[in-house]
């Protein structure tokens, strides 16, 4: 007599099950993990820091300009370059050096210097100050006051600093609603949710079972991106981890609840993913996912920042990058928390079956 | 015994179409009952509806002594169905999803047990998506089966199956019911009815029409012979009805199909009409009336593309 199937309750079956469905689907994976690390590497790489490039500027010929080059080249955030007048004025007009450098034509012989350029570029006056100072100096200019340089390069600042929690919330909204509206929409539409309630199963424990499946996943996906964003991008959370999966989990099934809302009632795929992309869309836009939020008149704002998205991407970045705890997100994540109850719960009462 | 199925006075109304129209259905227990109709004649209405999948608009249900509305969970513990069409998820095995199928059931058959029945257990670990089409309808009704149901309902069991895995399915019916079980069967395979099921109901725009065992429904033809024959050029009606002995004419592809009562006396006869209009015979073939000829004298339409 062979052994007999161990039976595990229906939620753990339904939740197992769905997991290896997910896990079968390559690509859902692909979506879920390859894009969105693809698309960090890619932003970060676009908008990682570089040394300020140094600004070109033109040397006209004559007498003095090998001195002048030696002096302007001690400068490091010049590119000097001796050129002809009609070159170098050329060069000016055409934008491809910012500051020509002459000798005063009036006053011959003496040594008056020109700075010609357009006061409305704004590397322009930068360029014409530090070319001012390297030649100053080299004249033997001393200064009358000590002064030291400290440049600041600090971790939490940075664009990628700002990205990375952007993405992880825009790809907690994606993974969030699409887990659930394309399963429930794909399974209304081959008839099996009305097959699975054609069985004894209760309702509550085939959704039970998707958010308890989802939760796998979230820990493994925040997981993955939070730690690309550390070992590739330096993106340190210095805020708590604890904190963080909790945030995570909060917003994750927010959208999870949204999700089901949002299928409850389509019939087809093509239905549910308009309705998603309805509904995603303007939170794509104003969520501050790639750039700050802050640009948008004051008078939207109070509405951006009930957003879902815009609620988790702001606590997201309190937590990551400005080490905030409960406290300080308590209104994100209580609002969050309402988000996900009643779009859950409405879900859950207009909910077709069949 | 109470009737283990019966309904009474059922309708259920689409916009327009009156799908089930005043339907009364009693199935006794061990019983094997052929729901029995063409194309949107309400049989998948009238099953999901006794299911208790749709609300009728109007009428009472009684599955094993108990209703829908009061006790729902009680009976979908105590019956198994298999519906028209589901796809069940591809990216599961067979054993999965009928592990999965078991866990919803307070008790039932061990899904190993259950596969070997039905001779899956060579499919075990095979994914549902990679089976052939009579695999995954016996699939079907494993998961119909494997809550140990007391009532089985079954939409078209083997519409587009093969023979082989057609006579297969016969097979696990008829072995749940010498287990004592009862079945709800609906098809449009005459053969099918005439095989598995102790009564039929024939049923056609929600109405039933006819109601009986296949032996007692085929008796009530008059006529238990069908002969159906082409002939180059094709007779008039007329001719054909003239015939002795014929009780019933219809159009039968590029010829005609008359039902006899004597083949003997009817076939020289009709071989002689063909020849007295001075016509070739090209074909001519006989069997014995089926449910499909008691279909065709009852509504003048052919039961398959009604
Ligand atoms: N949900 C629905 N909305 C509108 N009309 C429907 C609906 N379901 C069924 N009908 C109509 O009711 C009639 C009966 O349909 P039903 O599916 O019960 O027929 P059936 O006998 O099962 O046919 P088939 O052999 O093709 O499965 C058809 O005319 C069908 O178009
Ligand atoms: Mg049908």
């Amino acid at each position: 007599m062979p052994e007999k199937t161990r039976i595990r309750p229906p939620i753990i079956e339904l939740a197992s099950t769905r997991t290896k469905e997910f896990l079968r689907e390559k690509e859902a994976m692909f979506w879920v993990f390859g894009f969105p690390l693809i698309l960090a590497l890619a932003l970060g790489f676009a908008f990682r820091e570089k040394p300020p490039d140094r600004v070109p500027i033109a040397v006209v010929a004559g007498p003095n300009a090998q001195q002048r080059l030696a002096a302007l080249r001690k400068s490091s955030t010049l590119l000097p370059r001796v050129m002809n007048e009609q070159e170098a004025r050329d060069a000016l007009r055409r934008g491809k050096v910012s500051l020509l450098i002459a000798e005063s034509a009036e006053s011959a012989g003496s040594d008056t210097i020109v700075y010609r350029f357009d006061a409305t570029r704004p590397d322009a006056l930068s360029a014409r100050q530090a070319a001012d100072d390297a030649l100053q100096t080299a004249a033997g200019r001393r200064d009358v006051v000590v002064s030291r340089e400290e440049r600041v390069h600090e971790q939490g600042a940075r664009y990628i600093d700002f990205l990375i929690p952007g993405l992880l919330g825009m790809n907690l909204m994606g993974t969030g609603m699409w887990s659930m509206g394309f399963t429930i929409a794909n399974a209304r539409m081959k008839k099996l949710l009305k097959r699975l309630v054609a069985t004894p199963m209760r309702k509550t424990d085939y959704l039970m079972a998707m958010f308890l499946s989802r939760l796998i996943w979230l820990i493994v996906e925040i997981s993955v991106l939070v730690a690309f964003g550390w070992i590739v991008f330096g993106v340190r959370v210095n805020g708590s981890i604890v904190v963080l999966a909790l945030l995570c989990i909060v917003g994750g099934y927010a959208f999870s609840g949204i999700g089901l809302l949002t299928a409850s009632r389509a019939k087809s795929i093509e239905a549910v993913s308009g309705l998603m992309n309805l509904i995603m869309m303007p939170m794509w836009l104003c969520s501050g996912v790639f750039f700050s939020y802050e640009r948008f008149p004051d008078s939207v704002k109070p509405f951006i920042r009930i957003l879902p998205l815009t609620l988790l991407n702001d606590a997201l970045r309190a937590v990551i990058n400005d080490a905030a705890g409960i406290p300080q997100i308590a209104f994100q994540l209580g609002i969050l928390a309402v988000w996900g109850i009643v779009t859950f719960v409405i879900g859950l009462k207009i909910f077709r079956w069949q | 015994m109470p009737d283990v199925i019966s309904c009474r006075n059922l309708r259920k109304y689409y916009s327009g179409v009156k799908a089930v129209d005043g339907l009364d259905l009693s199935v006794e227990n061990g019983e094997c009952f052929g729901l029995l109709g063409p194309n949107g004649a309400g049989k998948t209405t009238t099953i999901e509806i006794l299911e208790g999948l749709t609300s009728p608009d109007s009428g009472d249900v009684e599955i094993l002594g108990l209703t829908w509305r009061k006790n729902e969970r009680q009976l979908r513990e105590r019956i198994g169905i298999s519906l028209q069409e589901t796809q069940l998820t591809e990216k599961l095995t067979v054993f999965e999803t009928l592990r999965l199928f078991r866990s919803f059931y307070r008790s039932g058959a061990d899904p190993e047990d259950l596969l070997r029945d039905l001779s899956l257990d060579e499919k075990h670990d095979a994914r549902v998506g990679k089976l052939s089409g009579g695999q995954r309808q016996r699939l079907a009704v494993a998961c119909a089966l494997v809550g140990n149901p007391d009532v089985l309902f079954l939409d078209e069991p083997t519409t587009g199956l093969d023979p082989q895995s057609r006579l297969q399915l016969w097979d696990i019916v008829q072995r749940f019911r010498q287990k004592g079980g009862t079945v709800l069967l609906t098809t449009h395979y005459m053969e099918e009815a005439q095989r598995l099921c102790d009564r039929v109901a024939i049923v056609d725009h929600g109405h039933l029409i006819a109601l009986g065992t296949p032996a007692d429904l085929i008796a009530k033809l008059q006529a238990r012979n069908v002969i159906e024959f082409t002939s180059e050029p094709r007779l008039e009606q007329e001719a054909v009805q003239a015939i002795d002995g014929c009780a019933g004419v219809t159009a039968h592809r590029d010829g005609w199909q008359i039902r006899v009562h004597s083949l003997a006396e009817a076939v020289p006869q009709l071989i002689g009409a063909v020849e007295r209009q001075g016509a070739k015979l090209v074909s001519l073939s006989t069997h014995e009336a089926t449910l499909e000829d008691l279909f065709v004298s009852l509504t003048g339409r052919e039961l398959r593309d009604a």
